[in-house]
């Protein structure tokens, strides 16, 4: 009954040691990553067609953090304000979002298999771009080209947000989410959203299939400082909530009336955790079309490094998804310069064989 | 058959029913949890025990009556504050990802114990997982572990939660369902012995158990359920009897007395020897 004698306060020696370099590896992941994220913005800034060396572009960033107006002009100055750091940053943001979102849903859904997608926001996001892409012209002709695009990812969060929505109250019942009930109904409307995708595929033609297929397969081309300020409102709250959502998710992997019994108010954290990636994964859509692989894989290869505690797997997942982001956004722009080659296929084909290779390199079977 | 009402009960349940899908699982159930005893609820496989001690710890809305705890409506009690004032063991505890022993250990003081400093809250964790006796498997994945031992870690982490609750609510009531299941002899008789510890301090604790003659060793409060009701409840050795075990048991067996307290105890070599009966 050692418990009953409160007043012991040292840990026996194993257990120190096994807290202490829970704490060495953590400290050491938020560094690695977090340098990472540094050193690959920087160097995704200067690359393009005027390549600018990293030192520089750390020296013009930190000069305008410093309010340096020397060095307000310049060409190496435009670029880098103008067109490189939105991308970059739309870039970070994006890949935060997604990777948080994974792990979120993972977490949420109880599942390793889950991802943002889950909650139909990608679902939906899709259907409304389509729409958007291949109906746009015919309801609304002689502006064509133009429309379309301007209002492609207001549509796009709009769909996505819907589909959320209709997920959300199929699967609430007397104020409970069932998760279960989520995530089975979000793979019928999934499969509907597709079909209805399909269709207008079917009857597009071949400039708006052409536009579709590149929606689909993303991007950060179109990035500005408005789509910037557009998003980050949106994807942000996510990102705060972390801490937060950390502790409510830890305590849902023992189940959800163990976690009621821990004093987490368990309905509470799935809505918000549902509307908060409804509205950064939408957003993110919005911005850089469907990016998929991101919020699958980032937070798996965060579990395998550091364990499934959410307060270190959220913050961490966010400076992976970012890391990766900003590393396919170089691969994309670089191999096949002067063009770029689509989002989605860099991520996934960076990501998977990565993923493989860390699978098959462990002895054992993998708990998931 | 019903107790007179505890002066300073804990916890009370008043004519708590439950019904789901068309079948009443608890019906017209009223018990009392003193603060300092122990009462074990025993009953045949689908008698309610678990269903009731779901509606005595919020887990499952009431379809009638209601539970108070410290003179205030259950429900209206917000999931932390009840989490200071109640620690509950359930049944399983299946873990998806593959958390180590400490840190499911540790979810019982993380939340509530965060007023606590850092290194107390750590060797709170430490003081729960070597009293449950997993101080050892600190480092292993939970999953990796028998299901005795995942038994054990959760005692550890319910210990962990009462521990912690203890310096925000000081009337605490501590729920254990069919803790020692999966348990060996020893570790049955330490996890009863350090409830009963708990208890002691001046904690309500109820426990579902199986084991008839652990149920009268242990408990200084027996209840008796069957088929939904409460049917018999007080002293262990008052309130079981050949025919109680007959009726609820469904066992045609007798009770002996064992020698120093005059505790009942039940041999089921007599089924064997008789078979017939």
């Amino acid at each position: 009954m050692t418990v009953a004698a409160s007043s012991v306060s040292r840990l026996p020696a194993g257990l120190a040691a096994l807290v202490a370099r829970r704490r060495q590896v953590a400290g050491l992941a938020v560094g690695v990553l977090a340098l990472g994220c540094l050193v690959l913005t920087l160097v995704a800034i200067g690359q393009g067609a005027i390549t600018i060396a990293p030192a520089r572009v750390a020296e013009i960033l930190w000069a305008r953090l410093a309010g340096n107006a020397a060095l307000f002009e310049g060409r190496d100055v435009l670029v880098v304000m103008n067109i490189r750091l939105p991308r970059v940053l739309l870039g970070l943001l994006v890949g935060a979002a997604l990777a948080v979102s994974g792990a979120l849903m993972q977490g949420l859904f109880r599942n390793p298999l889950a991802d943002p997608g889950l909650v139909g926001v990608s679902a939906g996001a899709g259907l409304a771009a389509a729409a958007t892409i291949v109906l746009g012209d015919r309801f609304v002709t002689g502006t064509q080209m133009k429309l379309p695009f301007a209002i492609l990812p207001l549509g796009a969060f709009c769909g996505g947000l819907i589909s959320t929505l209709a997920l959300y109250l199929i699967a609430t019942r007397r104020g409970r989410t069932s998760v279960a009930t989520m995530l089975l109904a979000g793979v019928a409307l999934g499969a509907l959203a597709g079909a209805m995708t399909g269709l207008l595929a079917f009857i597009s033609d071949d400039r708006q299939l052409r536009d579709l297929t590149f929606w689909s397969m993303g991007s950060l081309g179109g990035a500005s400082w408005t789509k910037l300020a557009a998003i980050a409102p949106i994807v942000i709250p996510l990102l705060l909530a972390m801490p937060f959502l950390a502790r409510g998710l830890n305590g849902l992997m023992l189940g959800e009336a163990e976690a009621y019994h821990l004093g987490i108010p368990v309905q509470r954290i799935k809505a918000l955790a549902i509307l908060l990636v409804a509205l950064a994964v939408g957003a993110s859509v919005a911005a850089a079309g469907l990016i998929g692989f991101v919020g699958i894989v980032v937070p798996h290869l965060i579990r395998l490094a550091v364990g499934p505690d959410h307060r270190l797997l959220l913050p961490l997942s966010a400076l992976g998804g970012a890391m990766l982001l900003v590393g396919a956004d170089i691969v994309a722009r670089l191999i096949v310069a002067p063009a770029e080659l689509p989002l989605g296929i860099v991520t996934a084909a960076i990501g998977a064989p990565f993923f493989l290779w860390l699978l098959l390199r462990r002895a054992g079977p993998l708990d998931v | 058959m019903s107790e007179p009402l505890t002066q300073n009960a804990l916890v009370c349940a008043q004519g708590l029913g439950f019904t789901t899908g068309g079948k009443t699982l608890v019906r017209d159930a009223t018990l009392d949890l003193a603060p300092g005893s122990t009462t074990i609820l025993i009953g045949p496989n689908g008698a309610g025990k678990s269903t009731l001690l779901k509606l005595m710890t919020g887990e499952v809305r009431a379809s009638a009556g209601h539970v108070a705890i410290d003179g205030e409506a259950l429900t209206a009690i917000p999931a932390w504050r009840l989490a200071c004032q109640r620690a509950v063991m359930a049944q399983h505890a299946r873990l998806v990802f593959p958390f180590s022993v400490y840190e499911v250990a540790s979810l019982g003081v993380d939340g509530i114990g965060r007023a606590m400093p850092r290194t107390r809250r750590d060797a709170l964790v430490g003081e729960c997982l070597a009293a449950a006796g997993v101080l050892d498997l600190a480092a292993r994945p939970y999953q990796t572990l028998s299901g005795g031992e995942q038994q054990r870690v959760q005692f550890a982490r319910t210990l962990g939660q009462i521990e912690a609750g203890r310096s925000i609510a000081e009337r605490q009531a501590l729920f254990l369902d069919e803790p020692i299941a999966s348990l060996d002899l020893c570790h049955q008789l330490a996890l009863l012995d350090m409830a009963r510890a708990i208890a002691a301090r001046g904690v309500a604790v109820l426990i579902v158990l199986h084991d008839l003659n652990l149920a009268v060793t242990y408990a200084d409060h027996l209840v008796v359920m069957d088929r939904g009701a409460i049917i018999a409840q007080g002293a262990p050795a008052q309130t079981l009897d050949d025919a109680l075990l007959r009726q609820v048991f469904r066992v045609d067996l007798s009770l002996s007395r064992a020698p120093a307290p005059g505790l009942p105890f039940l041999l089921p070599q007599q089924h064997r020897a008789n078979p017939a009966a």
